[in-house]
């Protein structure tokens, strides 16, 4: 028998699969694929204080081992999300919830917070949104900005405080210091990279919004070396993102120094992906020889 | 929604570019207008076709080349095991159609119809079909259709088949209580304004999952935004803004 439980940021999982926010909806659909039950934890889709119906369509692109995304936060906003999808969701997954919430302007993040943390077990800050009040520049692209947003959520989350940071960044460690300083119990890496591509034919951006953020298998070595510089520099948990698609990907984001790993675009062409990591996890500990899964956290010098 | 697996046991040509690829497995009862979602080795995202006939363990589509997804989809030989989504989006509404139906198409969009006429004459109901296509050598299951309907009229834009013009050009004298149509988007606009009862119009989007959890495929509509893999892909002609 291995050891599959971690624990983050107090919270004790079971395993450390959790599907990323943006990649499994509020779980209902995901519920008819399989019991929920045996993922560590879910992120719900990312929510804004107001509802938003998102960018223009088309929002997809796909990409040699990934995809591009250009969703824009579609989503029913806060007061639904608190009141009708997390209880949904509490009906049939009875394991924690990492509630992702975002905004774009510090006190959209703080009211979208209030509303959505009681409910939650672990709230997960995506600061990757543009700032209105400031020229639409995204809150995680300086240190700054990221404590800025942090210390005012902090202020009113009552539960642990995961910081997601963008990767569109020249120095990710500068930026994890600043959210750890400000007060944030852990950092999850990676959001999306900005990417693009064109229609040949019609001479035209594929997404309307001509830009939109890249994931999938691609972006694994990238979220990798990011989880890997952010573990060693700070002394808060990491949660790993980014191309995760195997129990073997868990395990490598857990060397490098994730304490829980998050799978995103995978769930999007294999419905059964986390399920399927879940149930692989024990053989490739065993083949590994690794006991207890925490034993591995961070083992890179 | 069942994730399965099924074999190709027919992957031919049927009209220019286009093929009609059979498949057996475990196929659950599928309501015409949903969808499949096929997983195509070597590309990340699965490809959408609708169901254009299912028969108990059998999945008929009809897809036409215009990537590299399609162009790999073409040399699938028969015996091959693909990873299939079935069971997707919510499919036309066969019940309301008392005595006669009209069936719109346009291109691909024919496809889905075929397993709707099929649905249709079952029970009793009399379809005319109004399929428009580019050229002659672009139309497929012409048999297929005329065993099902009672009427068809194709309109070809060069002519070389039924009328020269676009499909929505020859709707005003037939006689229907309720219309069903899937086609191109400027097609279903001018399906939206000449016909003059309720009816369901299928759309297209691009999609991420198929499945609901992505949100890639929304379209605004007078209720609020809706899935097109997941409230869709079949909405209601009032439904649609554009
Ligand atoms: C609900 C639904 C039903 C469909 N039914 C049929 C059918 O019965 N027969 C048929 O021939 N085609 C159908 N299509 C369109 C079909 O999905 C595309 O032609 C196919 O995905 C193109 O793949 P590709 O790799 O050849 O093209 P590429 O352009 O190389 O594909 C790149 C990406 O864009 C997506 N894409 C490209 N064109 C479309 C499109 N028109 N709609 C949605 N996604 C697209 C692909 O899925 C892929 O993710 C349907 C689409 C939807 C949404
Ligand atoms: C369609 C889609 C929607 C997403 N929506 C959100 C979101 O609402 N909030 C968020 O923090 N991240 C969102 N993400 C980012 C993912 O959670 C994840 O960080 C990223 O995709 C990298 O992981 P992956 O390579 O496993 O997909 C989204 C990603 C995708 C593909
Ligand atoms: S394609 Fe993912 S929600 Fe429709």
């Amino acid at each position: 028998m291995v050891d599959t439980t971690v624990n983050l940021c107090g919270v004790k999982l079971q395993n450390p699969v959790i599907p990323a926010s943006g990649t499994f909806g509020f779980g209902a659909e995901m519920s008819e694929f399989y019991d929920l039950d045996l993922l560590g934890s879910i992120s719900i889709k990312g929510t804004t204080l107001e509802p938003r119906f998102g960018n223009p369509t088309p929002r997809i692109a796909e990409c040699a081992e990934g995809m591009l995304n250009s969703v824009g936060l579609q989503n029913p906003g806060a007061e639904h999300v608190a009141k009708v999808e997390i209880p949904q969701l509490r009906q049939r997954f009875h394991q924690p919830v990492i509630g992702n919430i975002c905004g774009f302007s510090i006190d959209g993040y703080r009211e979208c917070c209030r509303l959505i943390a009681p409910q939650v077990d672990i709230v997960e800050l995506n600061i990757s949104c543009p700032n209105v009040h400031n020229g639409g520049m995204a809150f995680g692209t300086t240190a700054d900005g990221a404590a800025a947003v942090v210390q005012a959520v902090r202020d009113v989350c009552d539960r642990p405080l995961l910081v997601k940071l963008s990767p569109n960044v020249t120095d990710i460690v500068a930026i994890a210091k600043a959210c750890e300083l400000a007060g944030a119990d852990g950092i999850t890496l990676i959001n999306t990279l900005l990417g693009m591509r064109i229609d040949l034919r019609r001479r035209q951006p594929i997404l309307a919004q001509k830009m939109g953020g890249f994931s999938g298998p691609a972006v694994f070595p990238v979220a990798l070396r990011m989880v890997y510089q952010v573990s060693k520099a700070c002394n808060i948990p990491v949660v790993g993102c980014g191309g995760v698609r195997t129990a073997e990907d868990v395990v490598e984001m857990m060397m490098a120094g994730a304490t829980a790993v998050e799978v995103g675009s995978e769930n999007l062409r294999n419905p059964f992906a986390c399920k399927e990591i879940v149930e692989n996890l024990p053989a490739v500990m065993n083949d590994l020889k690794i006991s207890k899964l925490t034993d591995i956290i961070g083992i890179i010098e | 929604m069942l994730n399965i697996k099924m074999k190709v046991v027919e992957n031919v040509a049927v009209a220019n570019e286009v093929y009609r690829m059979n498949l057996v497995g475990n196929v659950p009862q599928l309501v015409p207008g949903s969808f499949v979602e096929l997983s195509v080795p070597g590309f990340y995202l699965r490809r959408p076709f609708s169901v254009a006939a299912t028969a108990e363990g059998r999945l008929m589509l009809i897809y036409k080349v215009v990537g590299k997804g399609t162009a790999a989809m073409k040399d699938f030989p028969v015996g091959m095991e693909l990873d299939v989504i079935v069971g997707l989006g919510n499919g036309f509404d066969v019940a309301r159609a008392r005595r006669s139906a009209l069936l719109i198409g346009g291109g691909l969009g024919v496809a889905p119809l075929y397993q709707l006429a099929v649905a249709l004459k079952k029970r009793g109901v009399d379809s005319t079909l109004c399929a428009g296509f580019n050229s002659a050598n672009d139309i497929f299951l012409k048999e297929e259709f005329a065993d099902v309907c009672t009427e068809i009229r194709y309109a070809t834009m060069d002519g070389s088949c039924g009328m020269k013009g676009l499909v929505t050009e020859q709707l005003l004298d037939i006689e229907y209580d309720t219309f069903y149509s899937c086609g191109p988007l400027p097609m279903l606009k001018a399906v939206q304004a000449a016909t003059h009862t309720p009816g369901q119009l299928s759309l297209e989007a691009r999609m991420g999952c198929g499945y609901g959890v992505c949100m890639g495929c929304t379209i605004l509509t007078v209720s609020g935004p809706k899935r097109v893999c997941k409230e869709g892909p079949v909405f209601e002609k009032e439904e649609l803004v554009w």
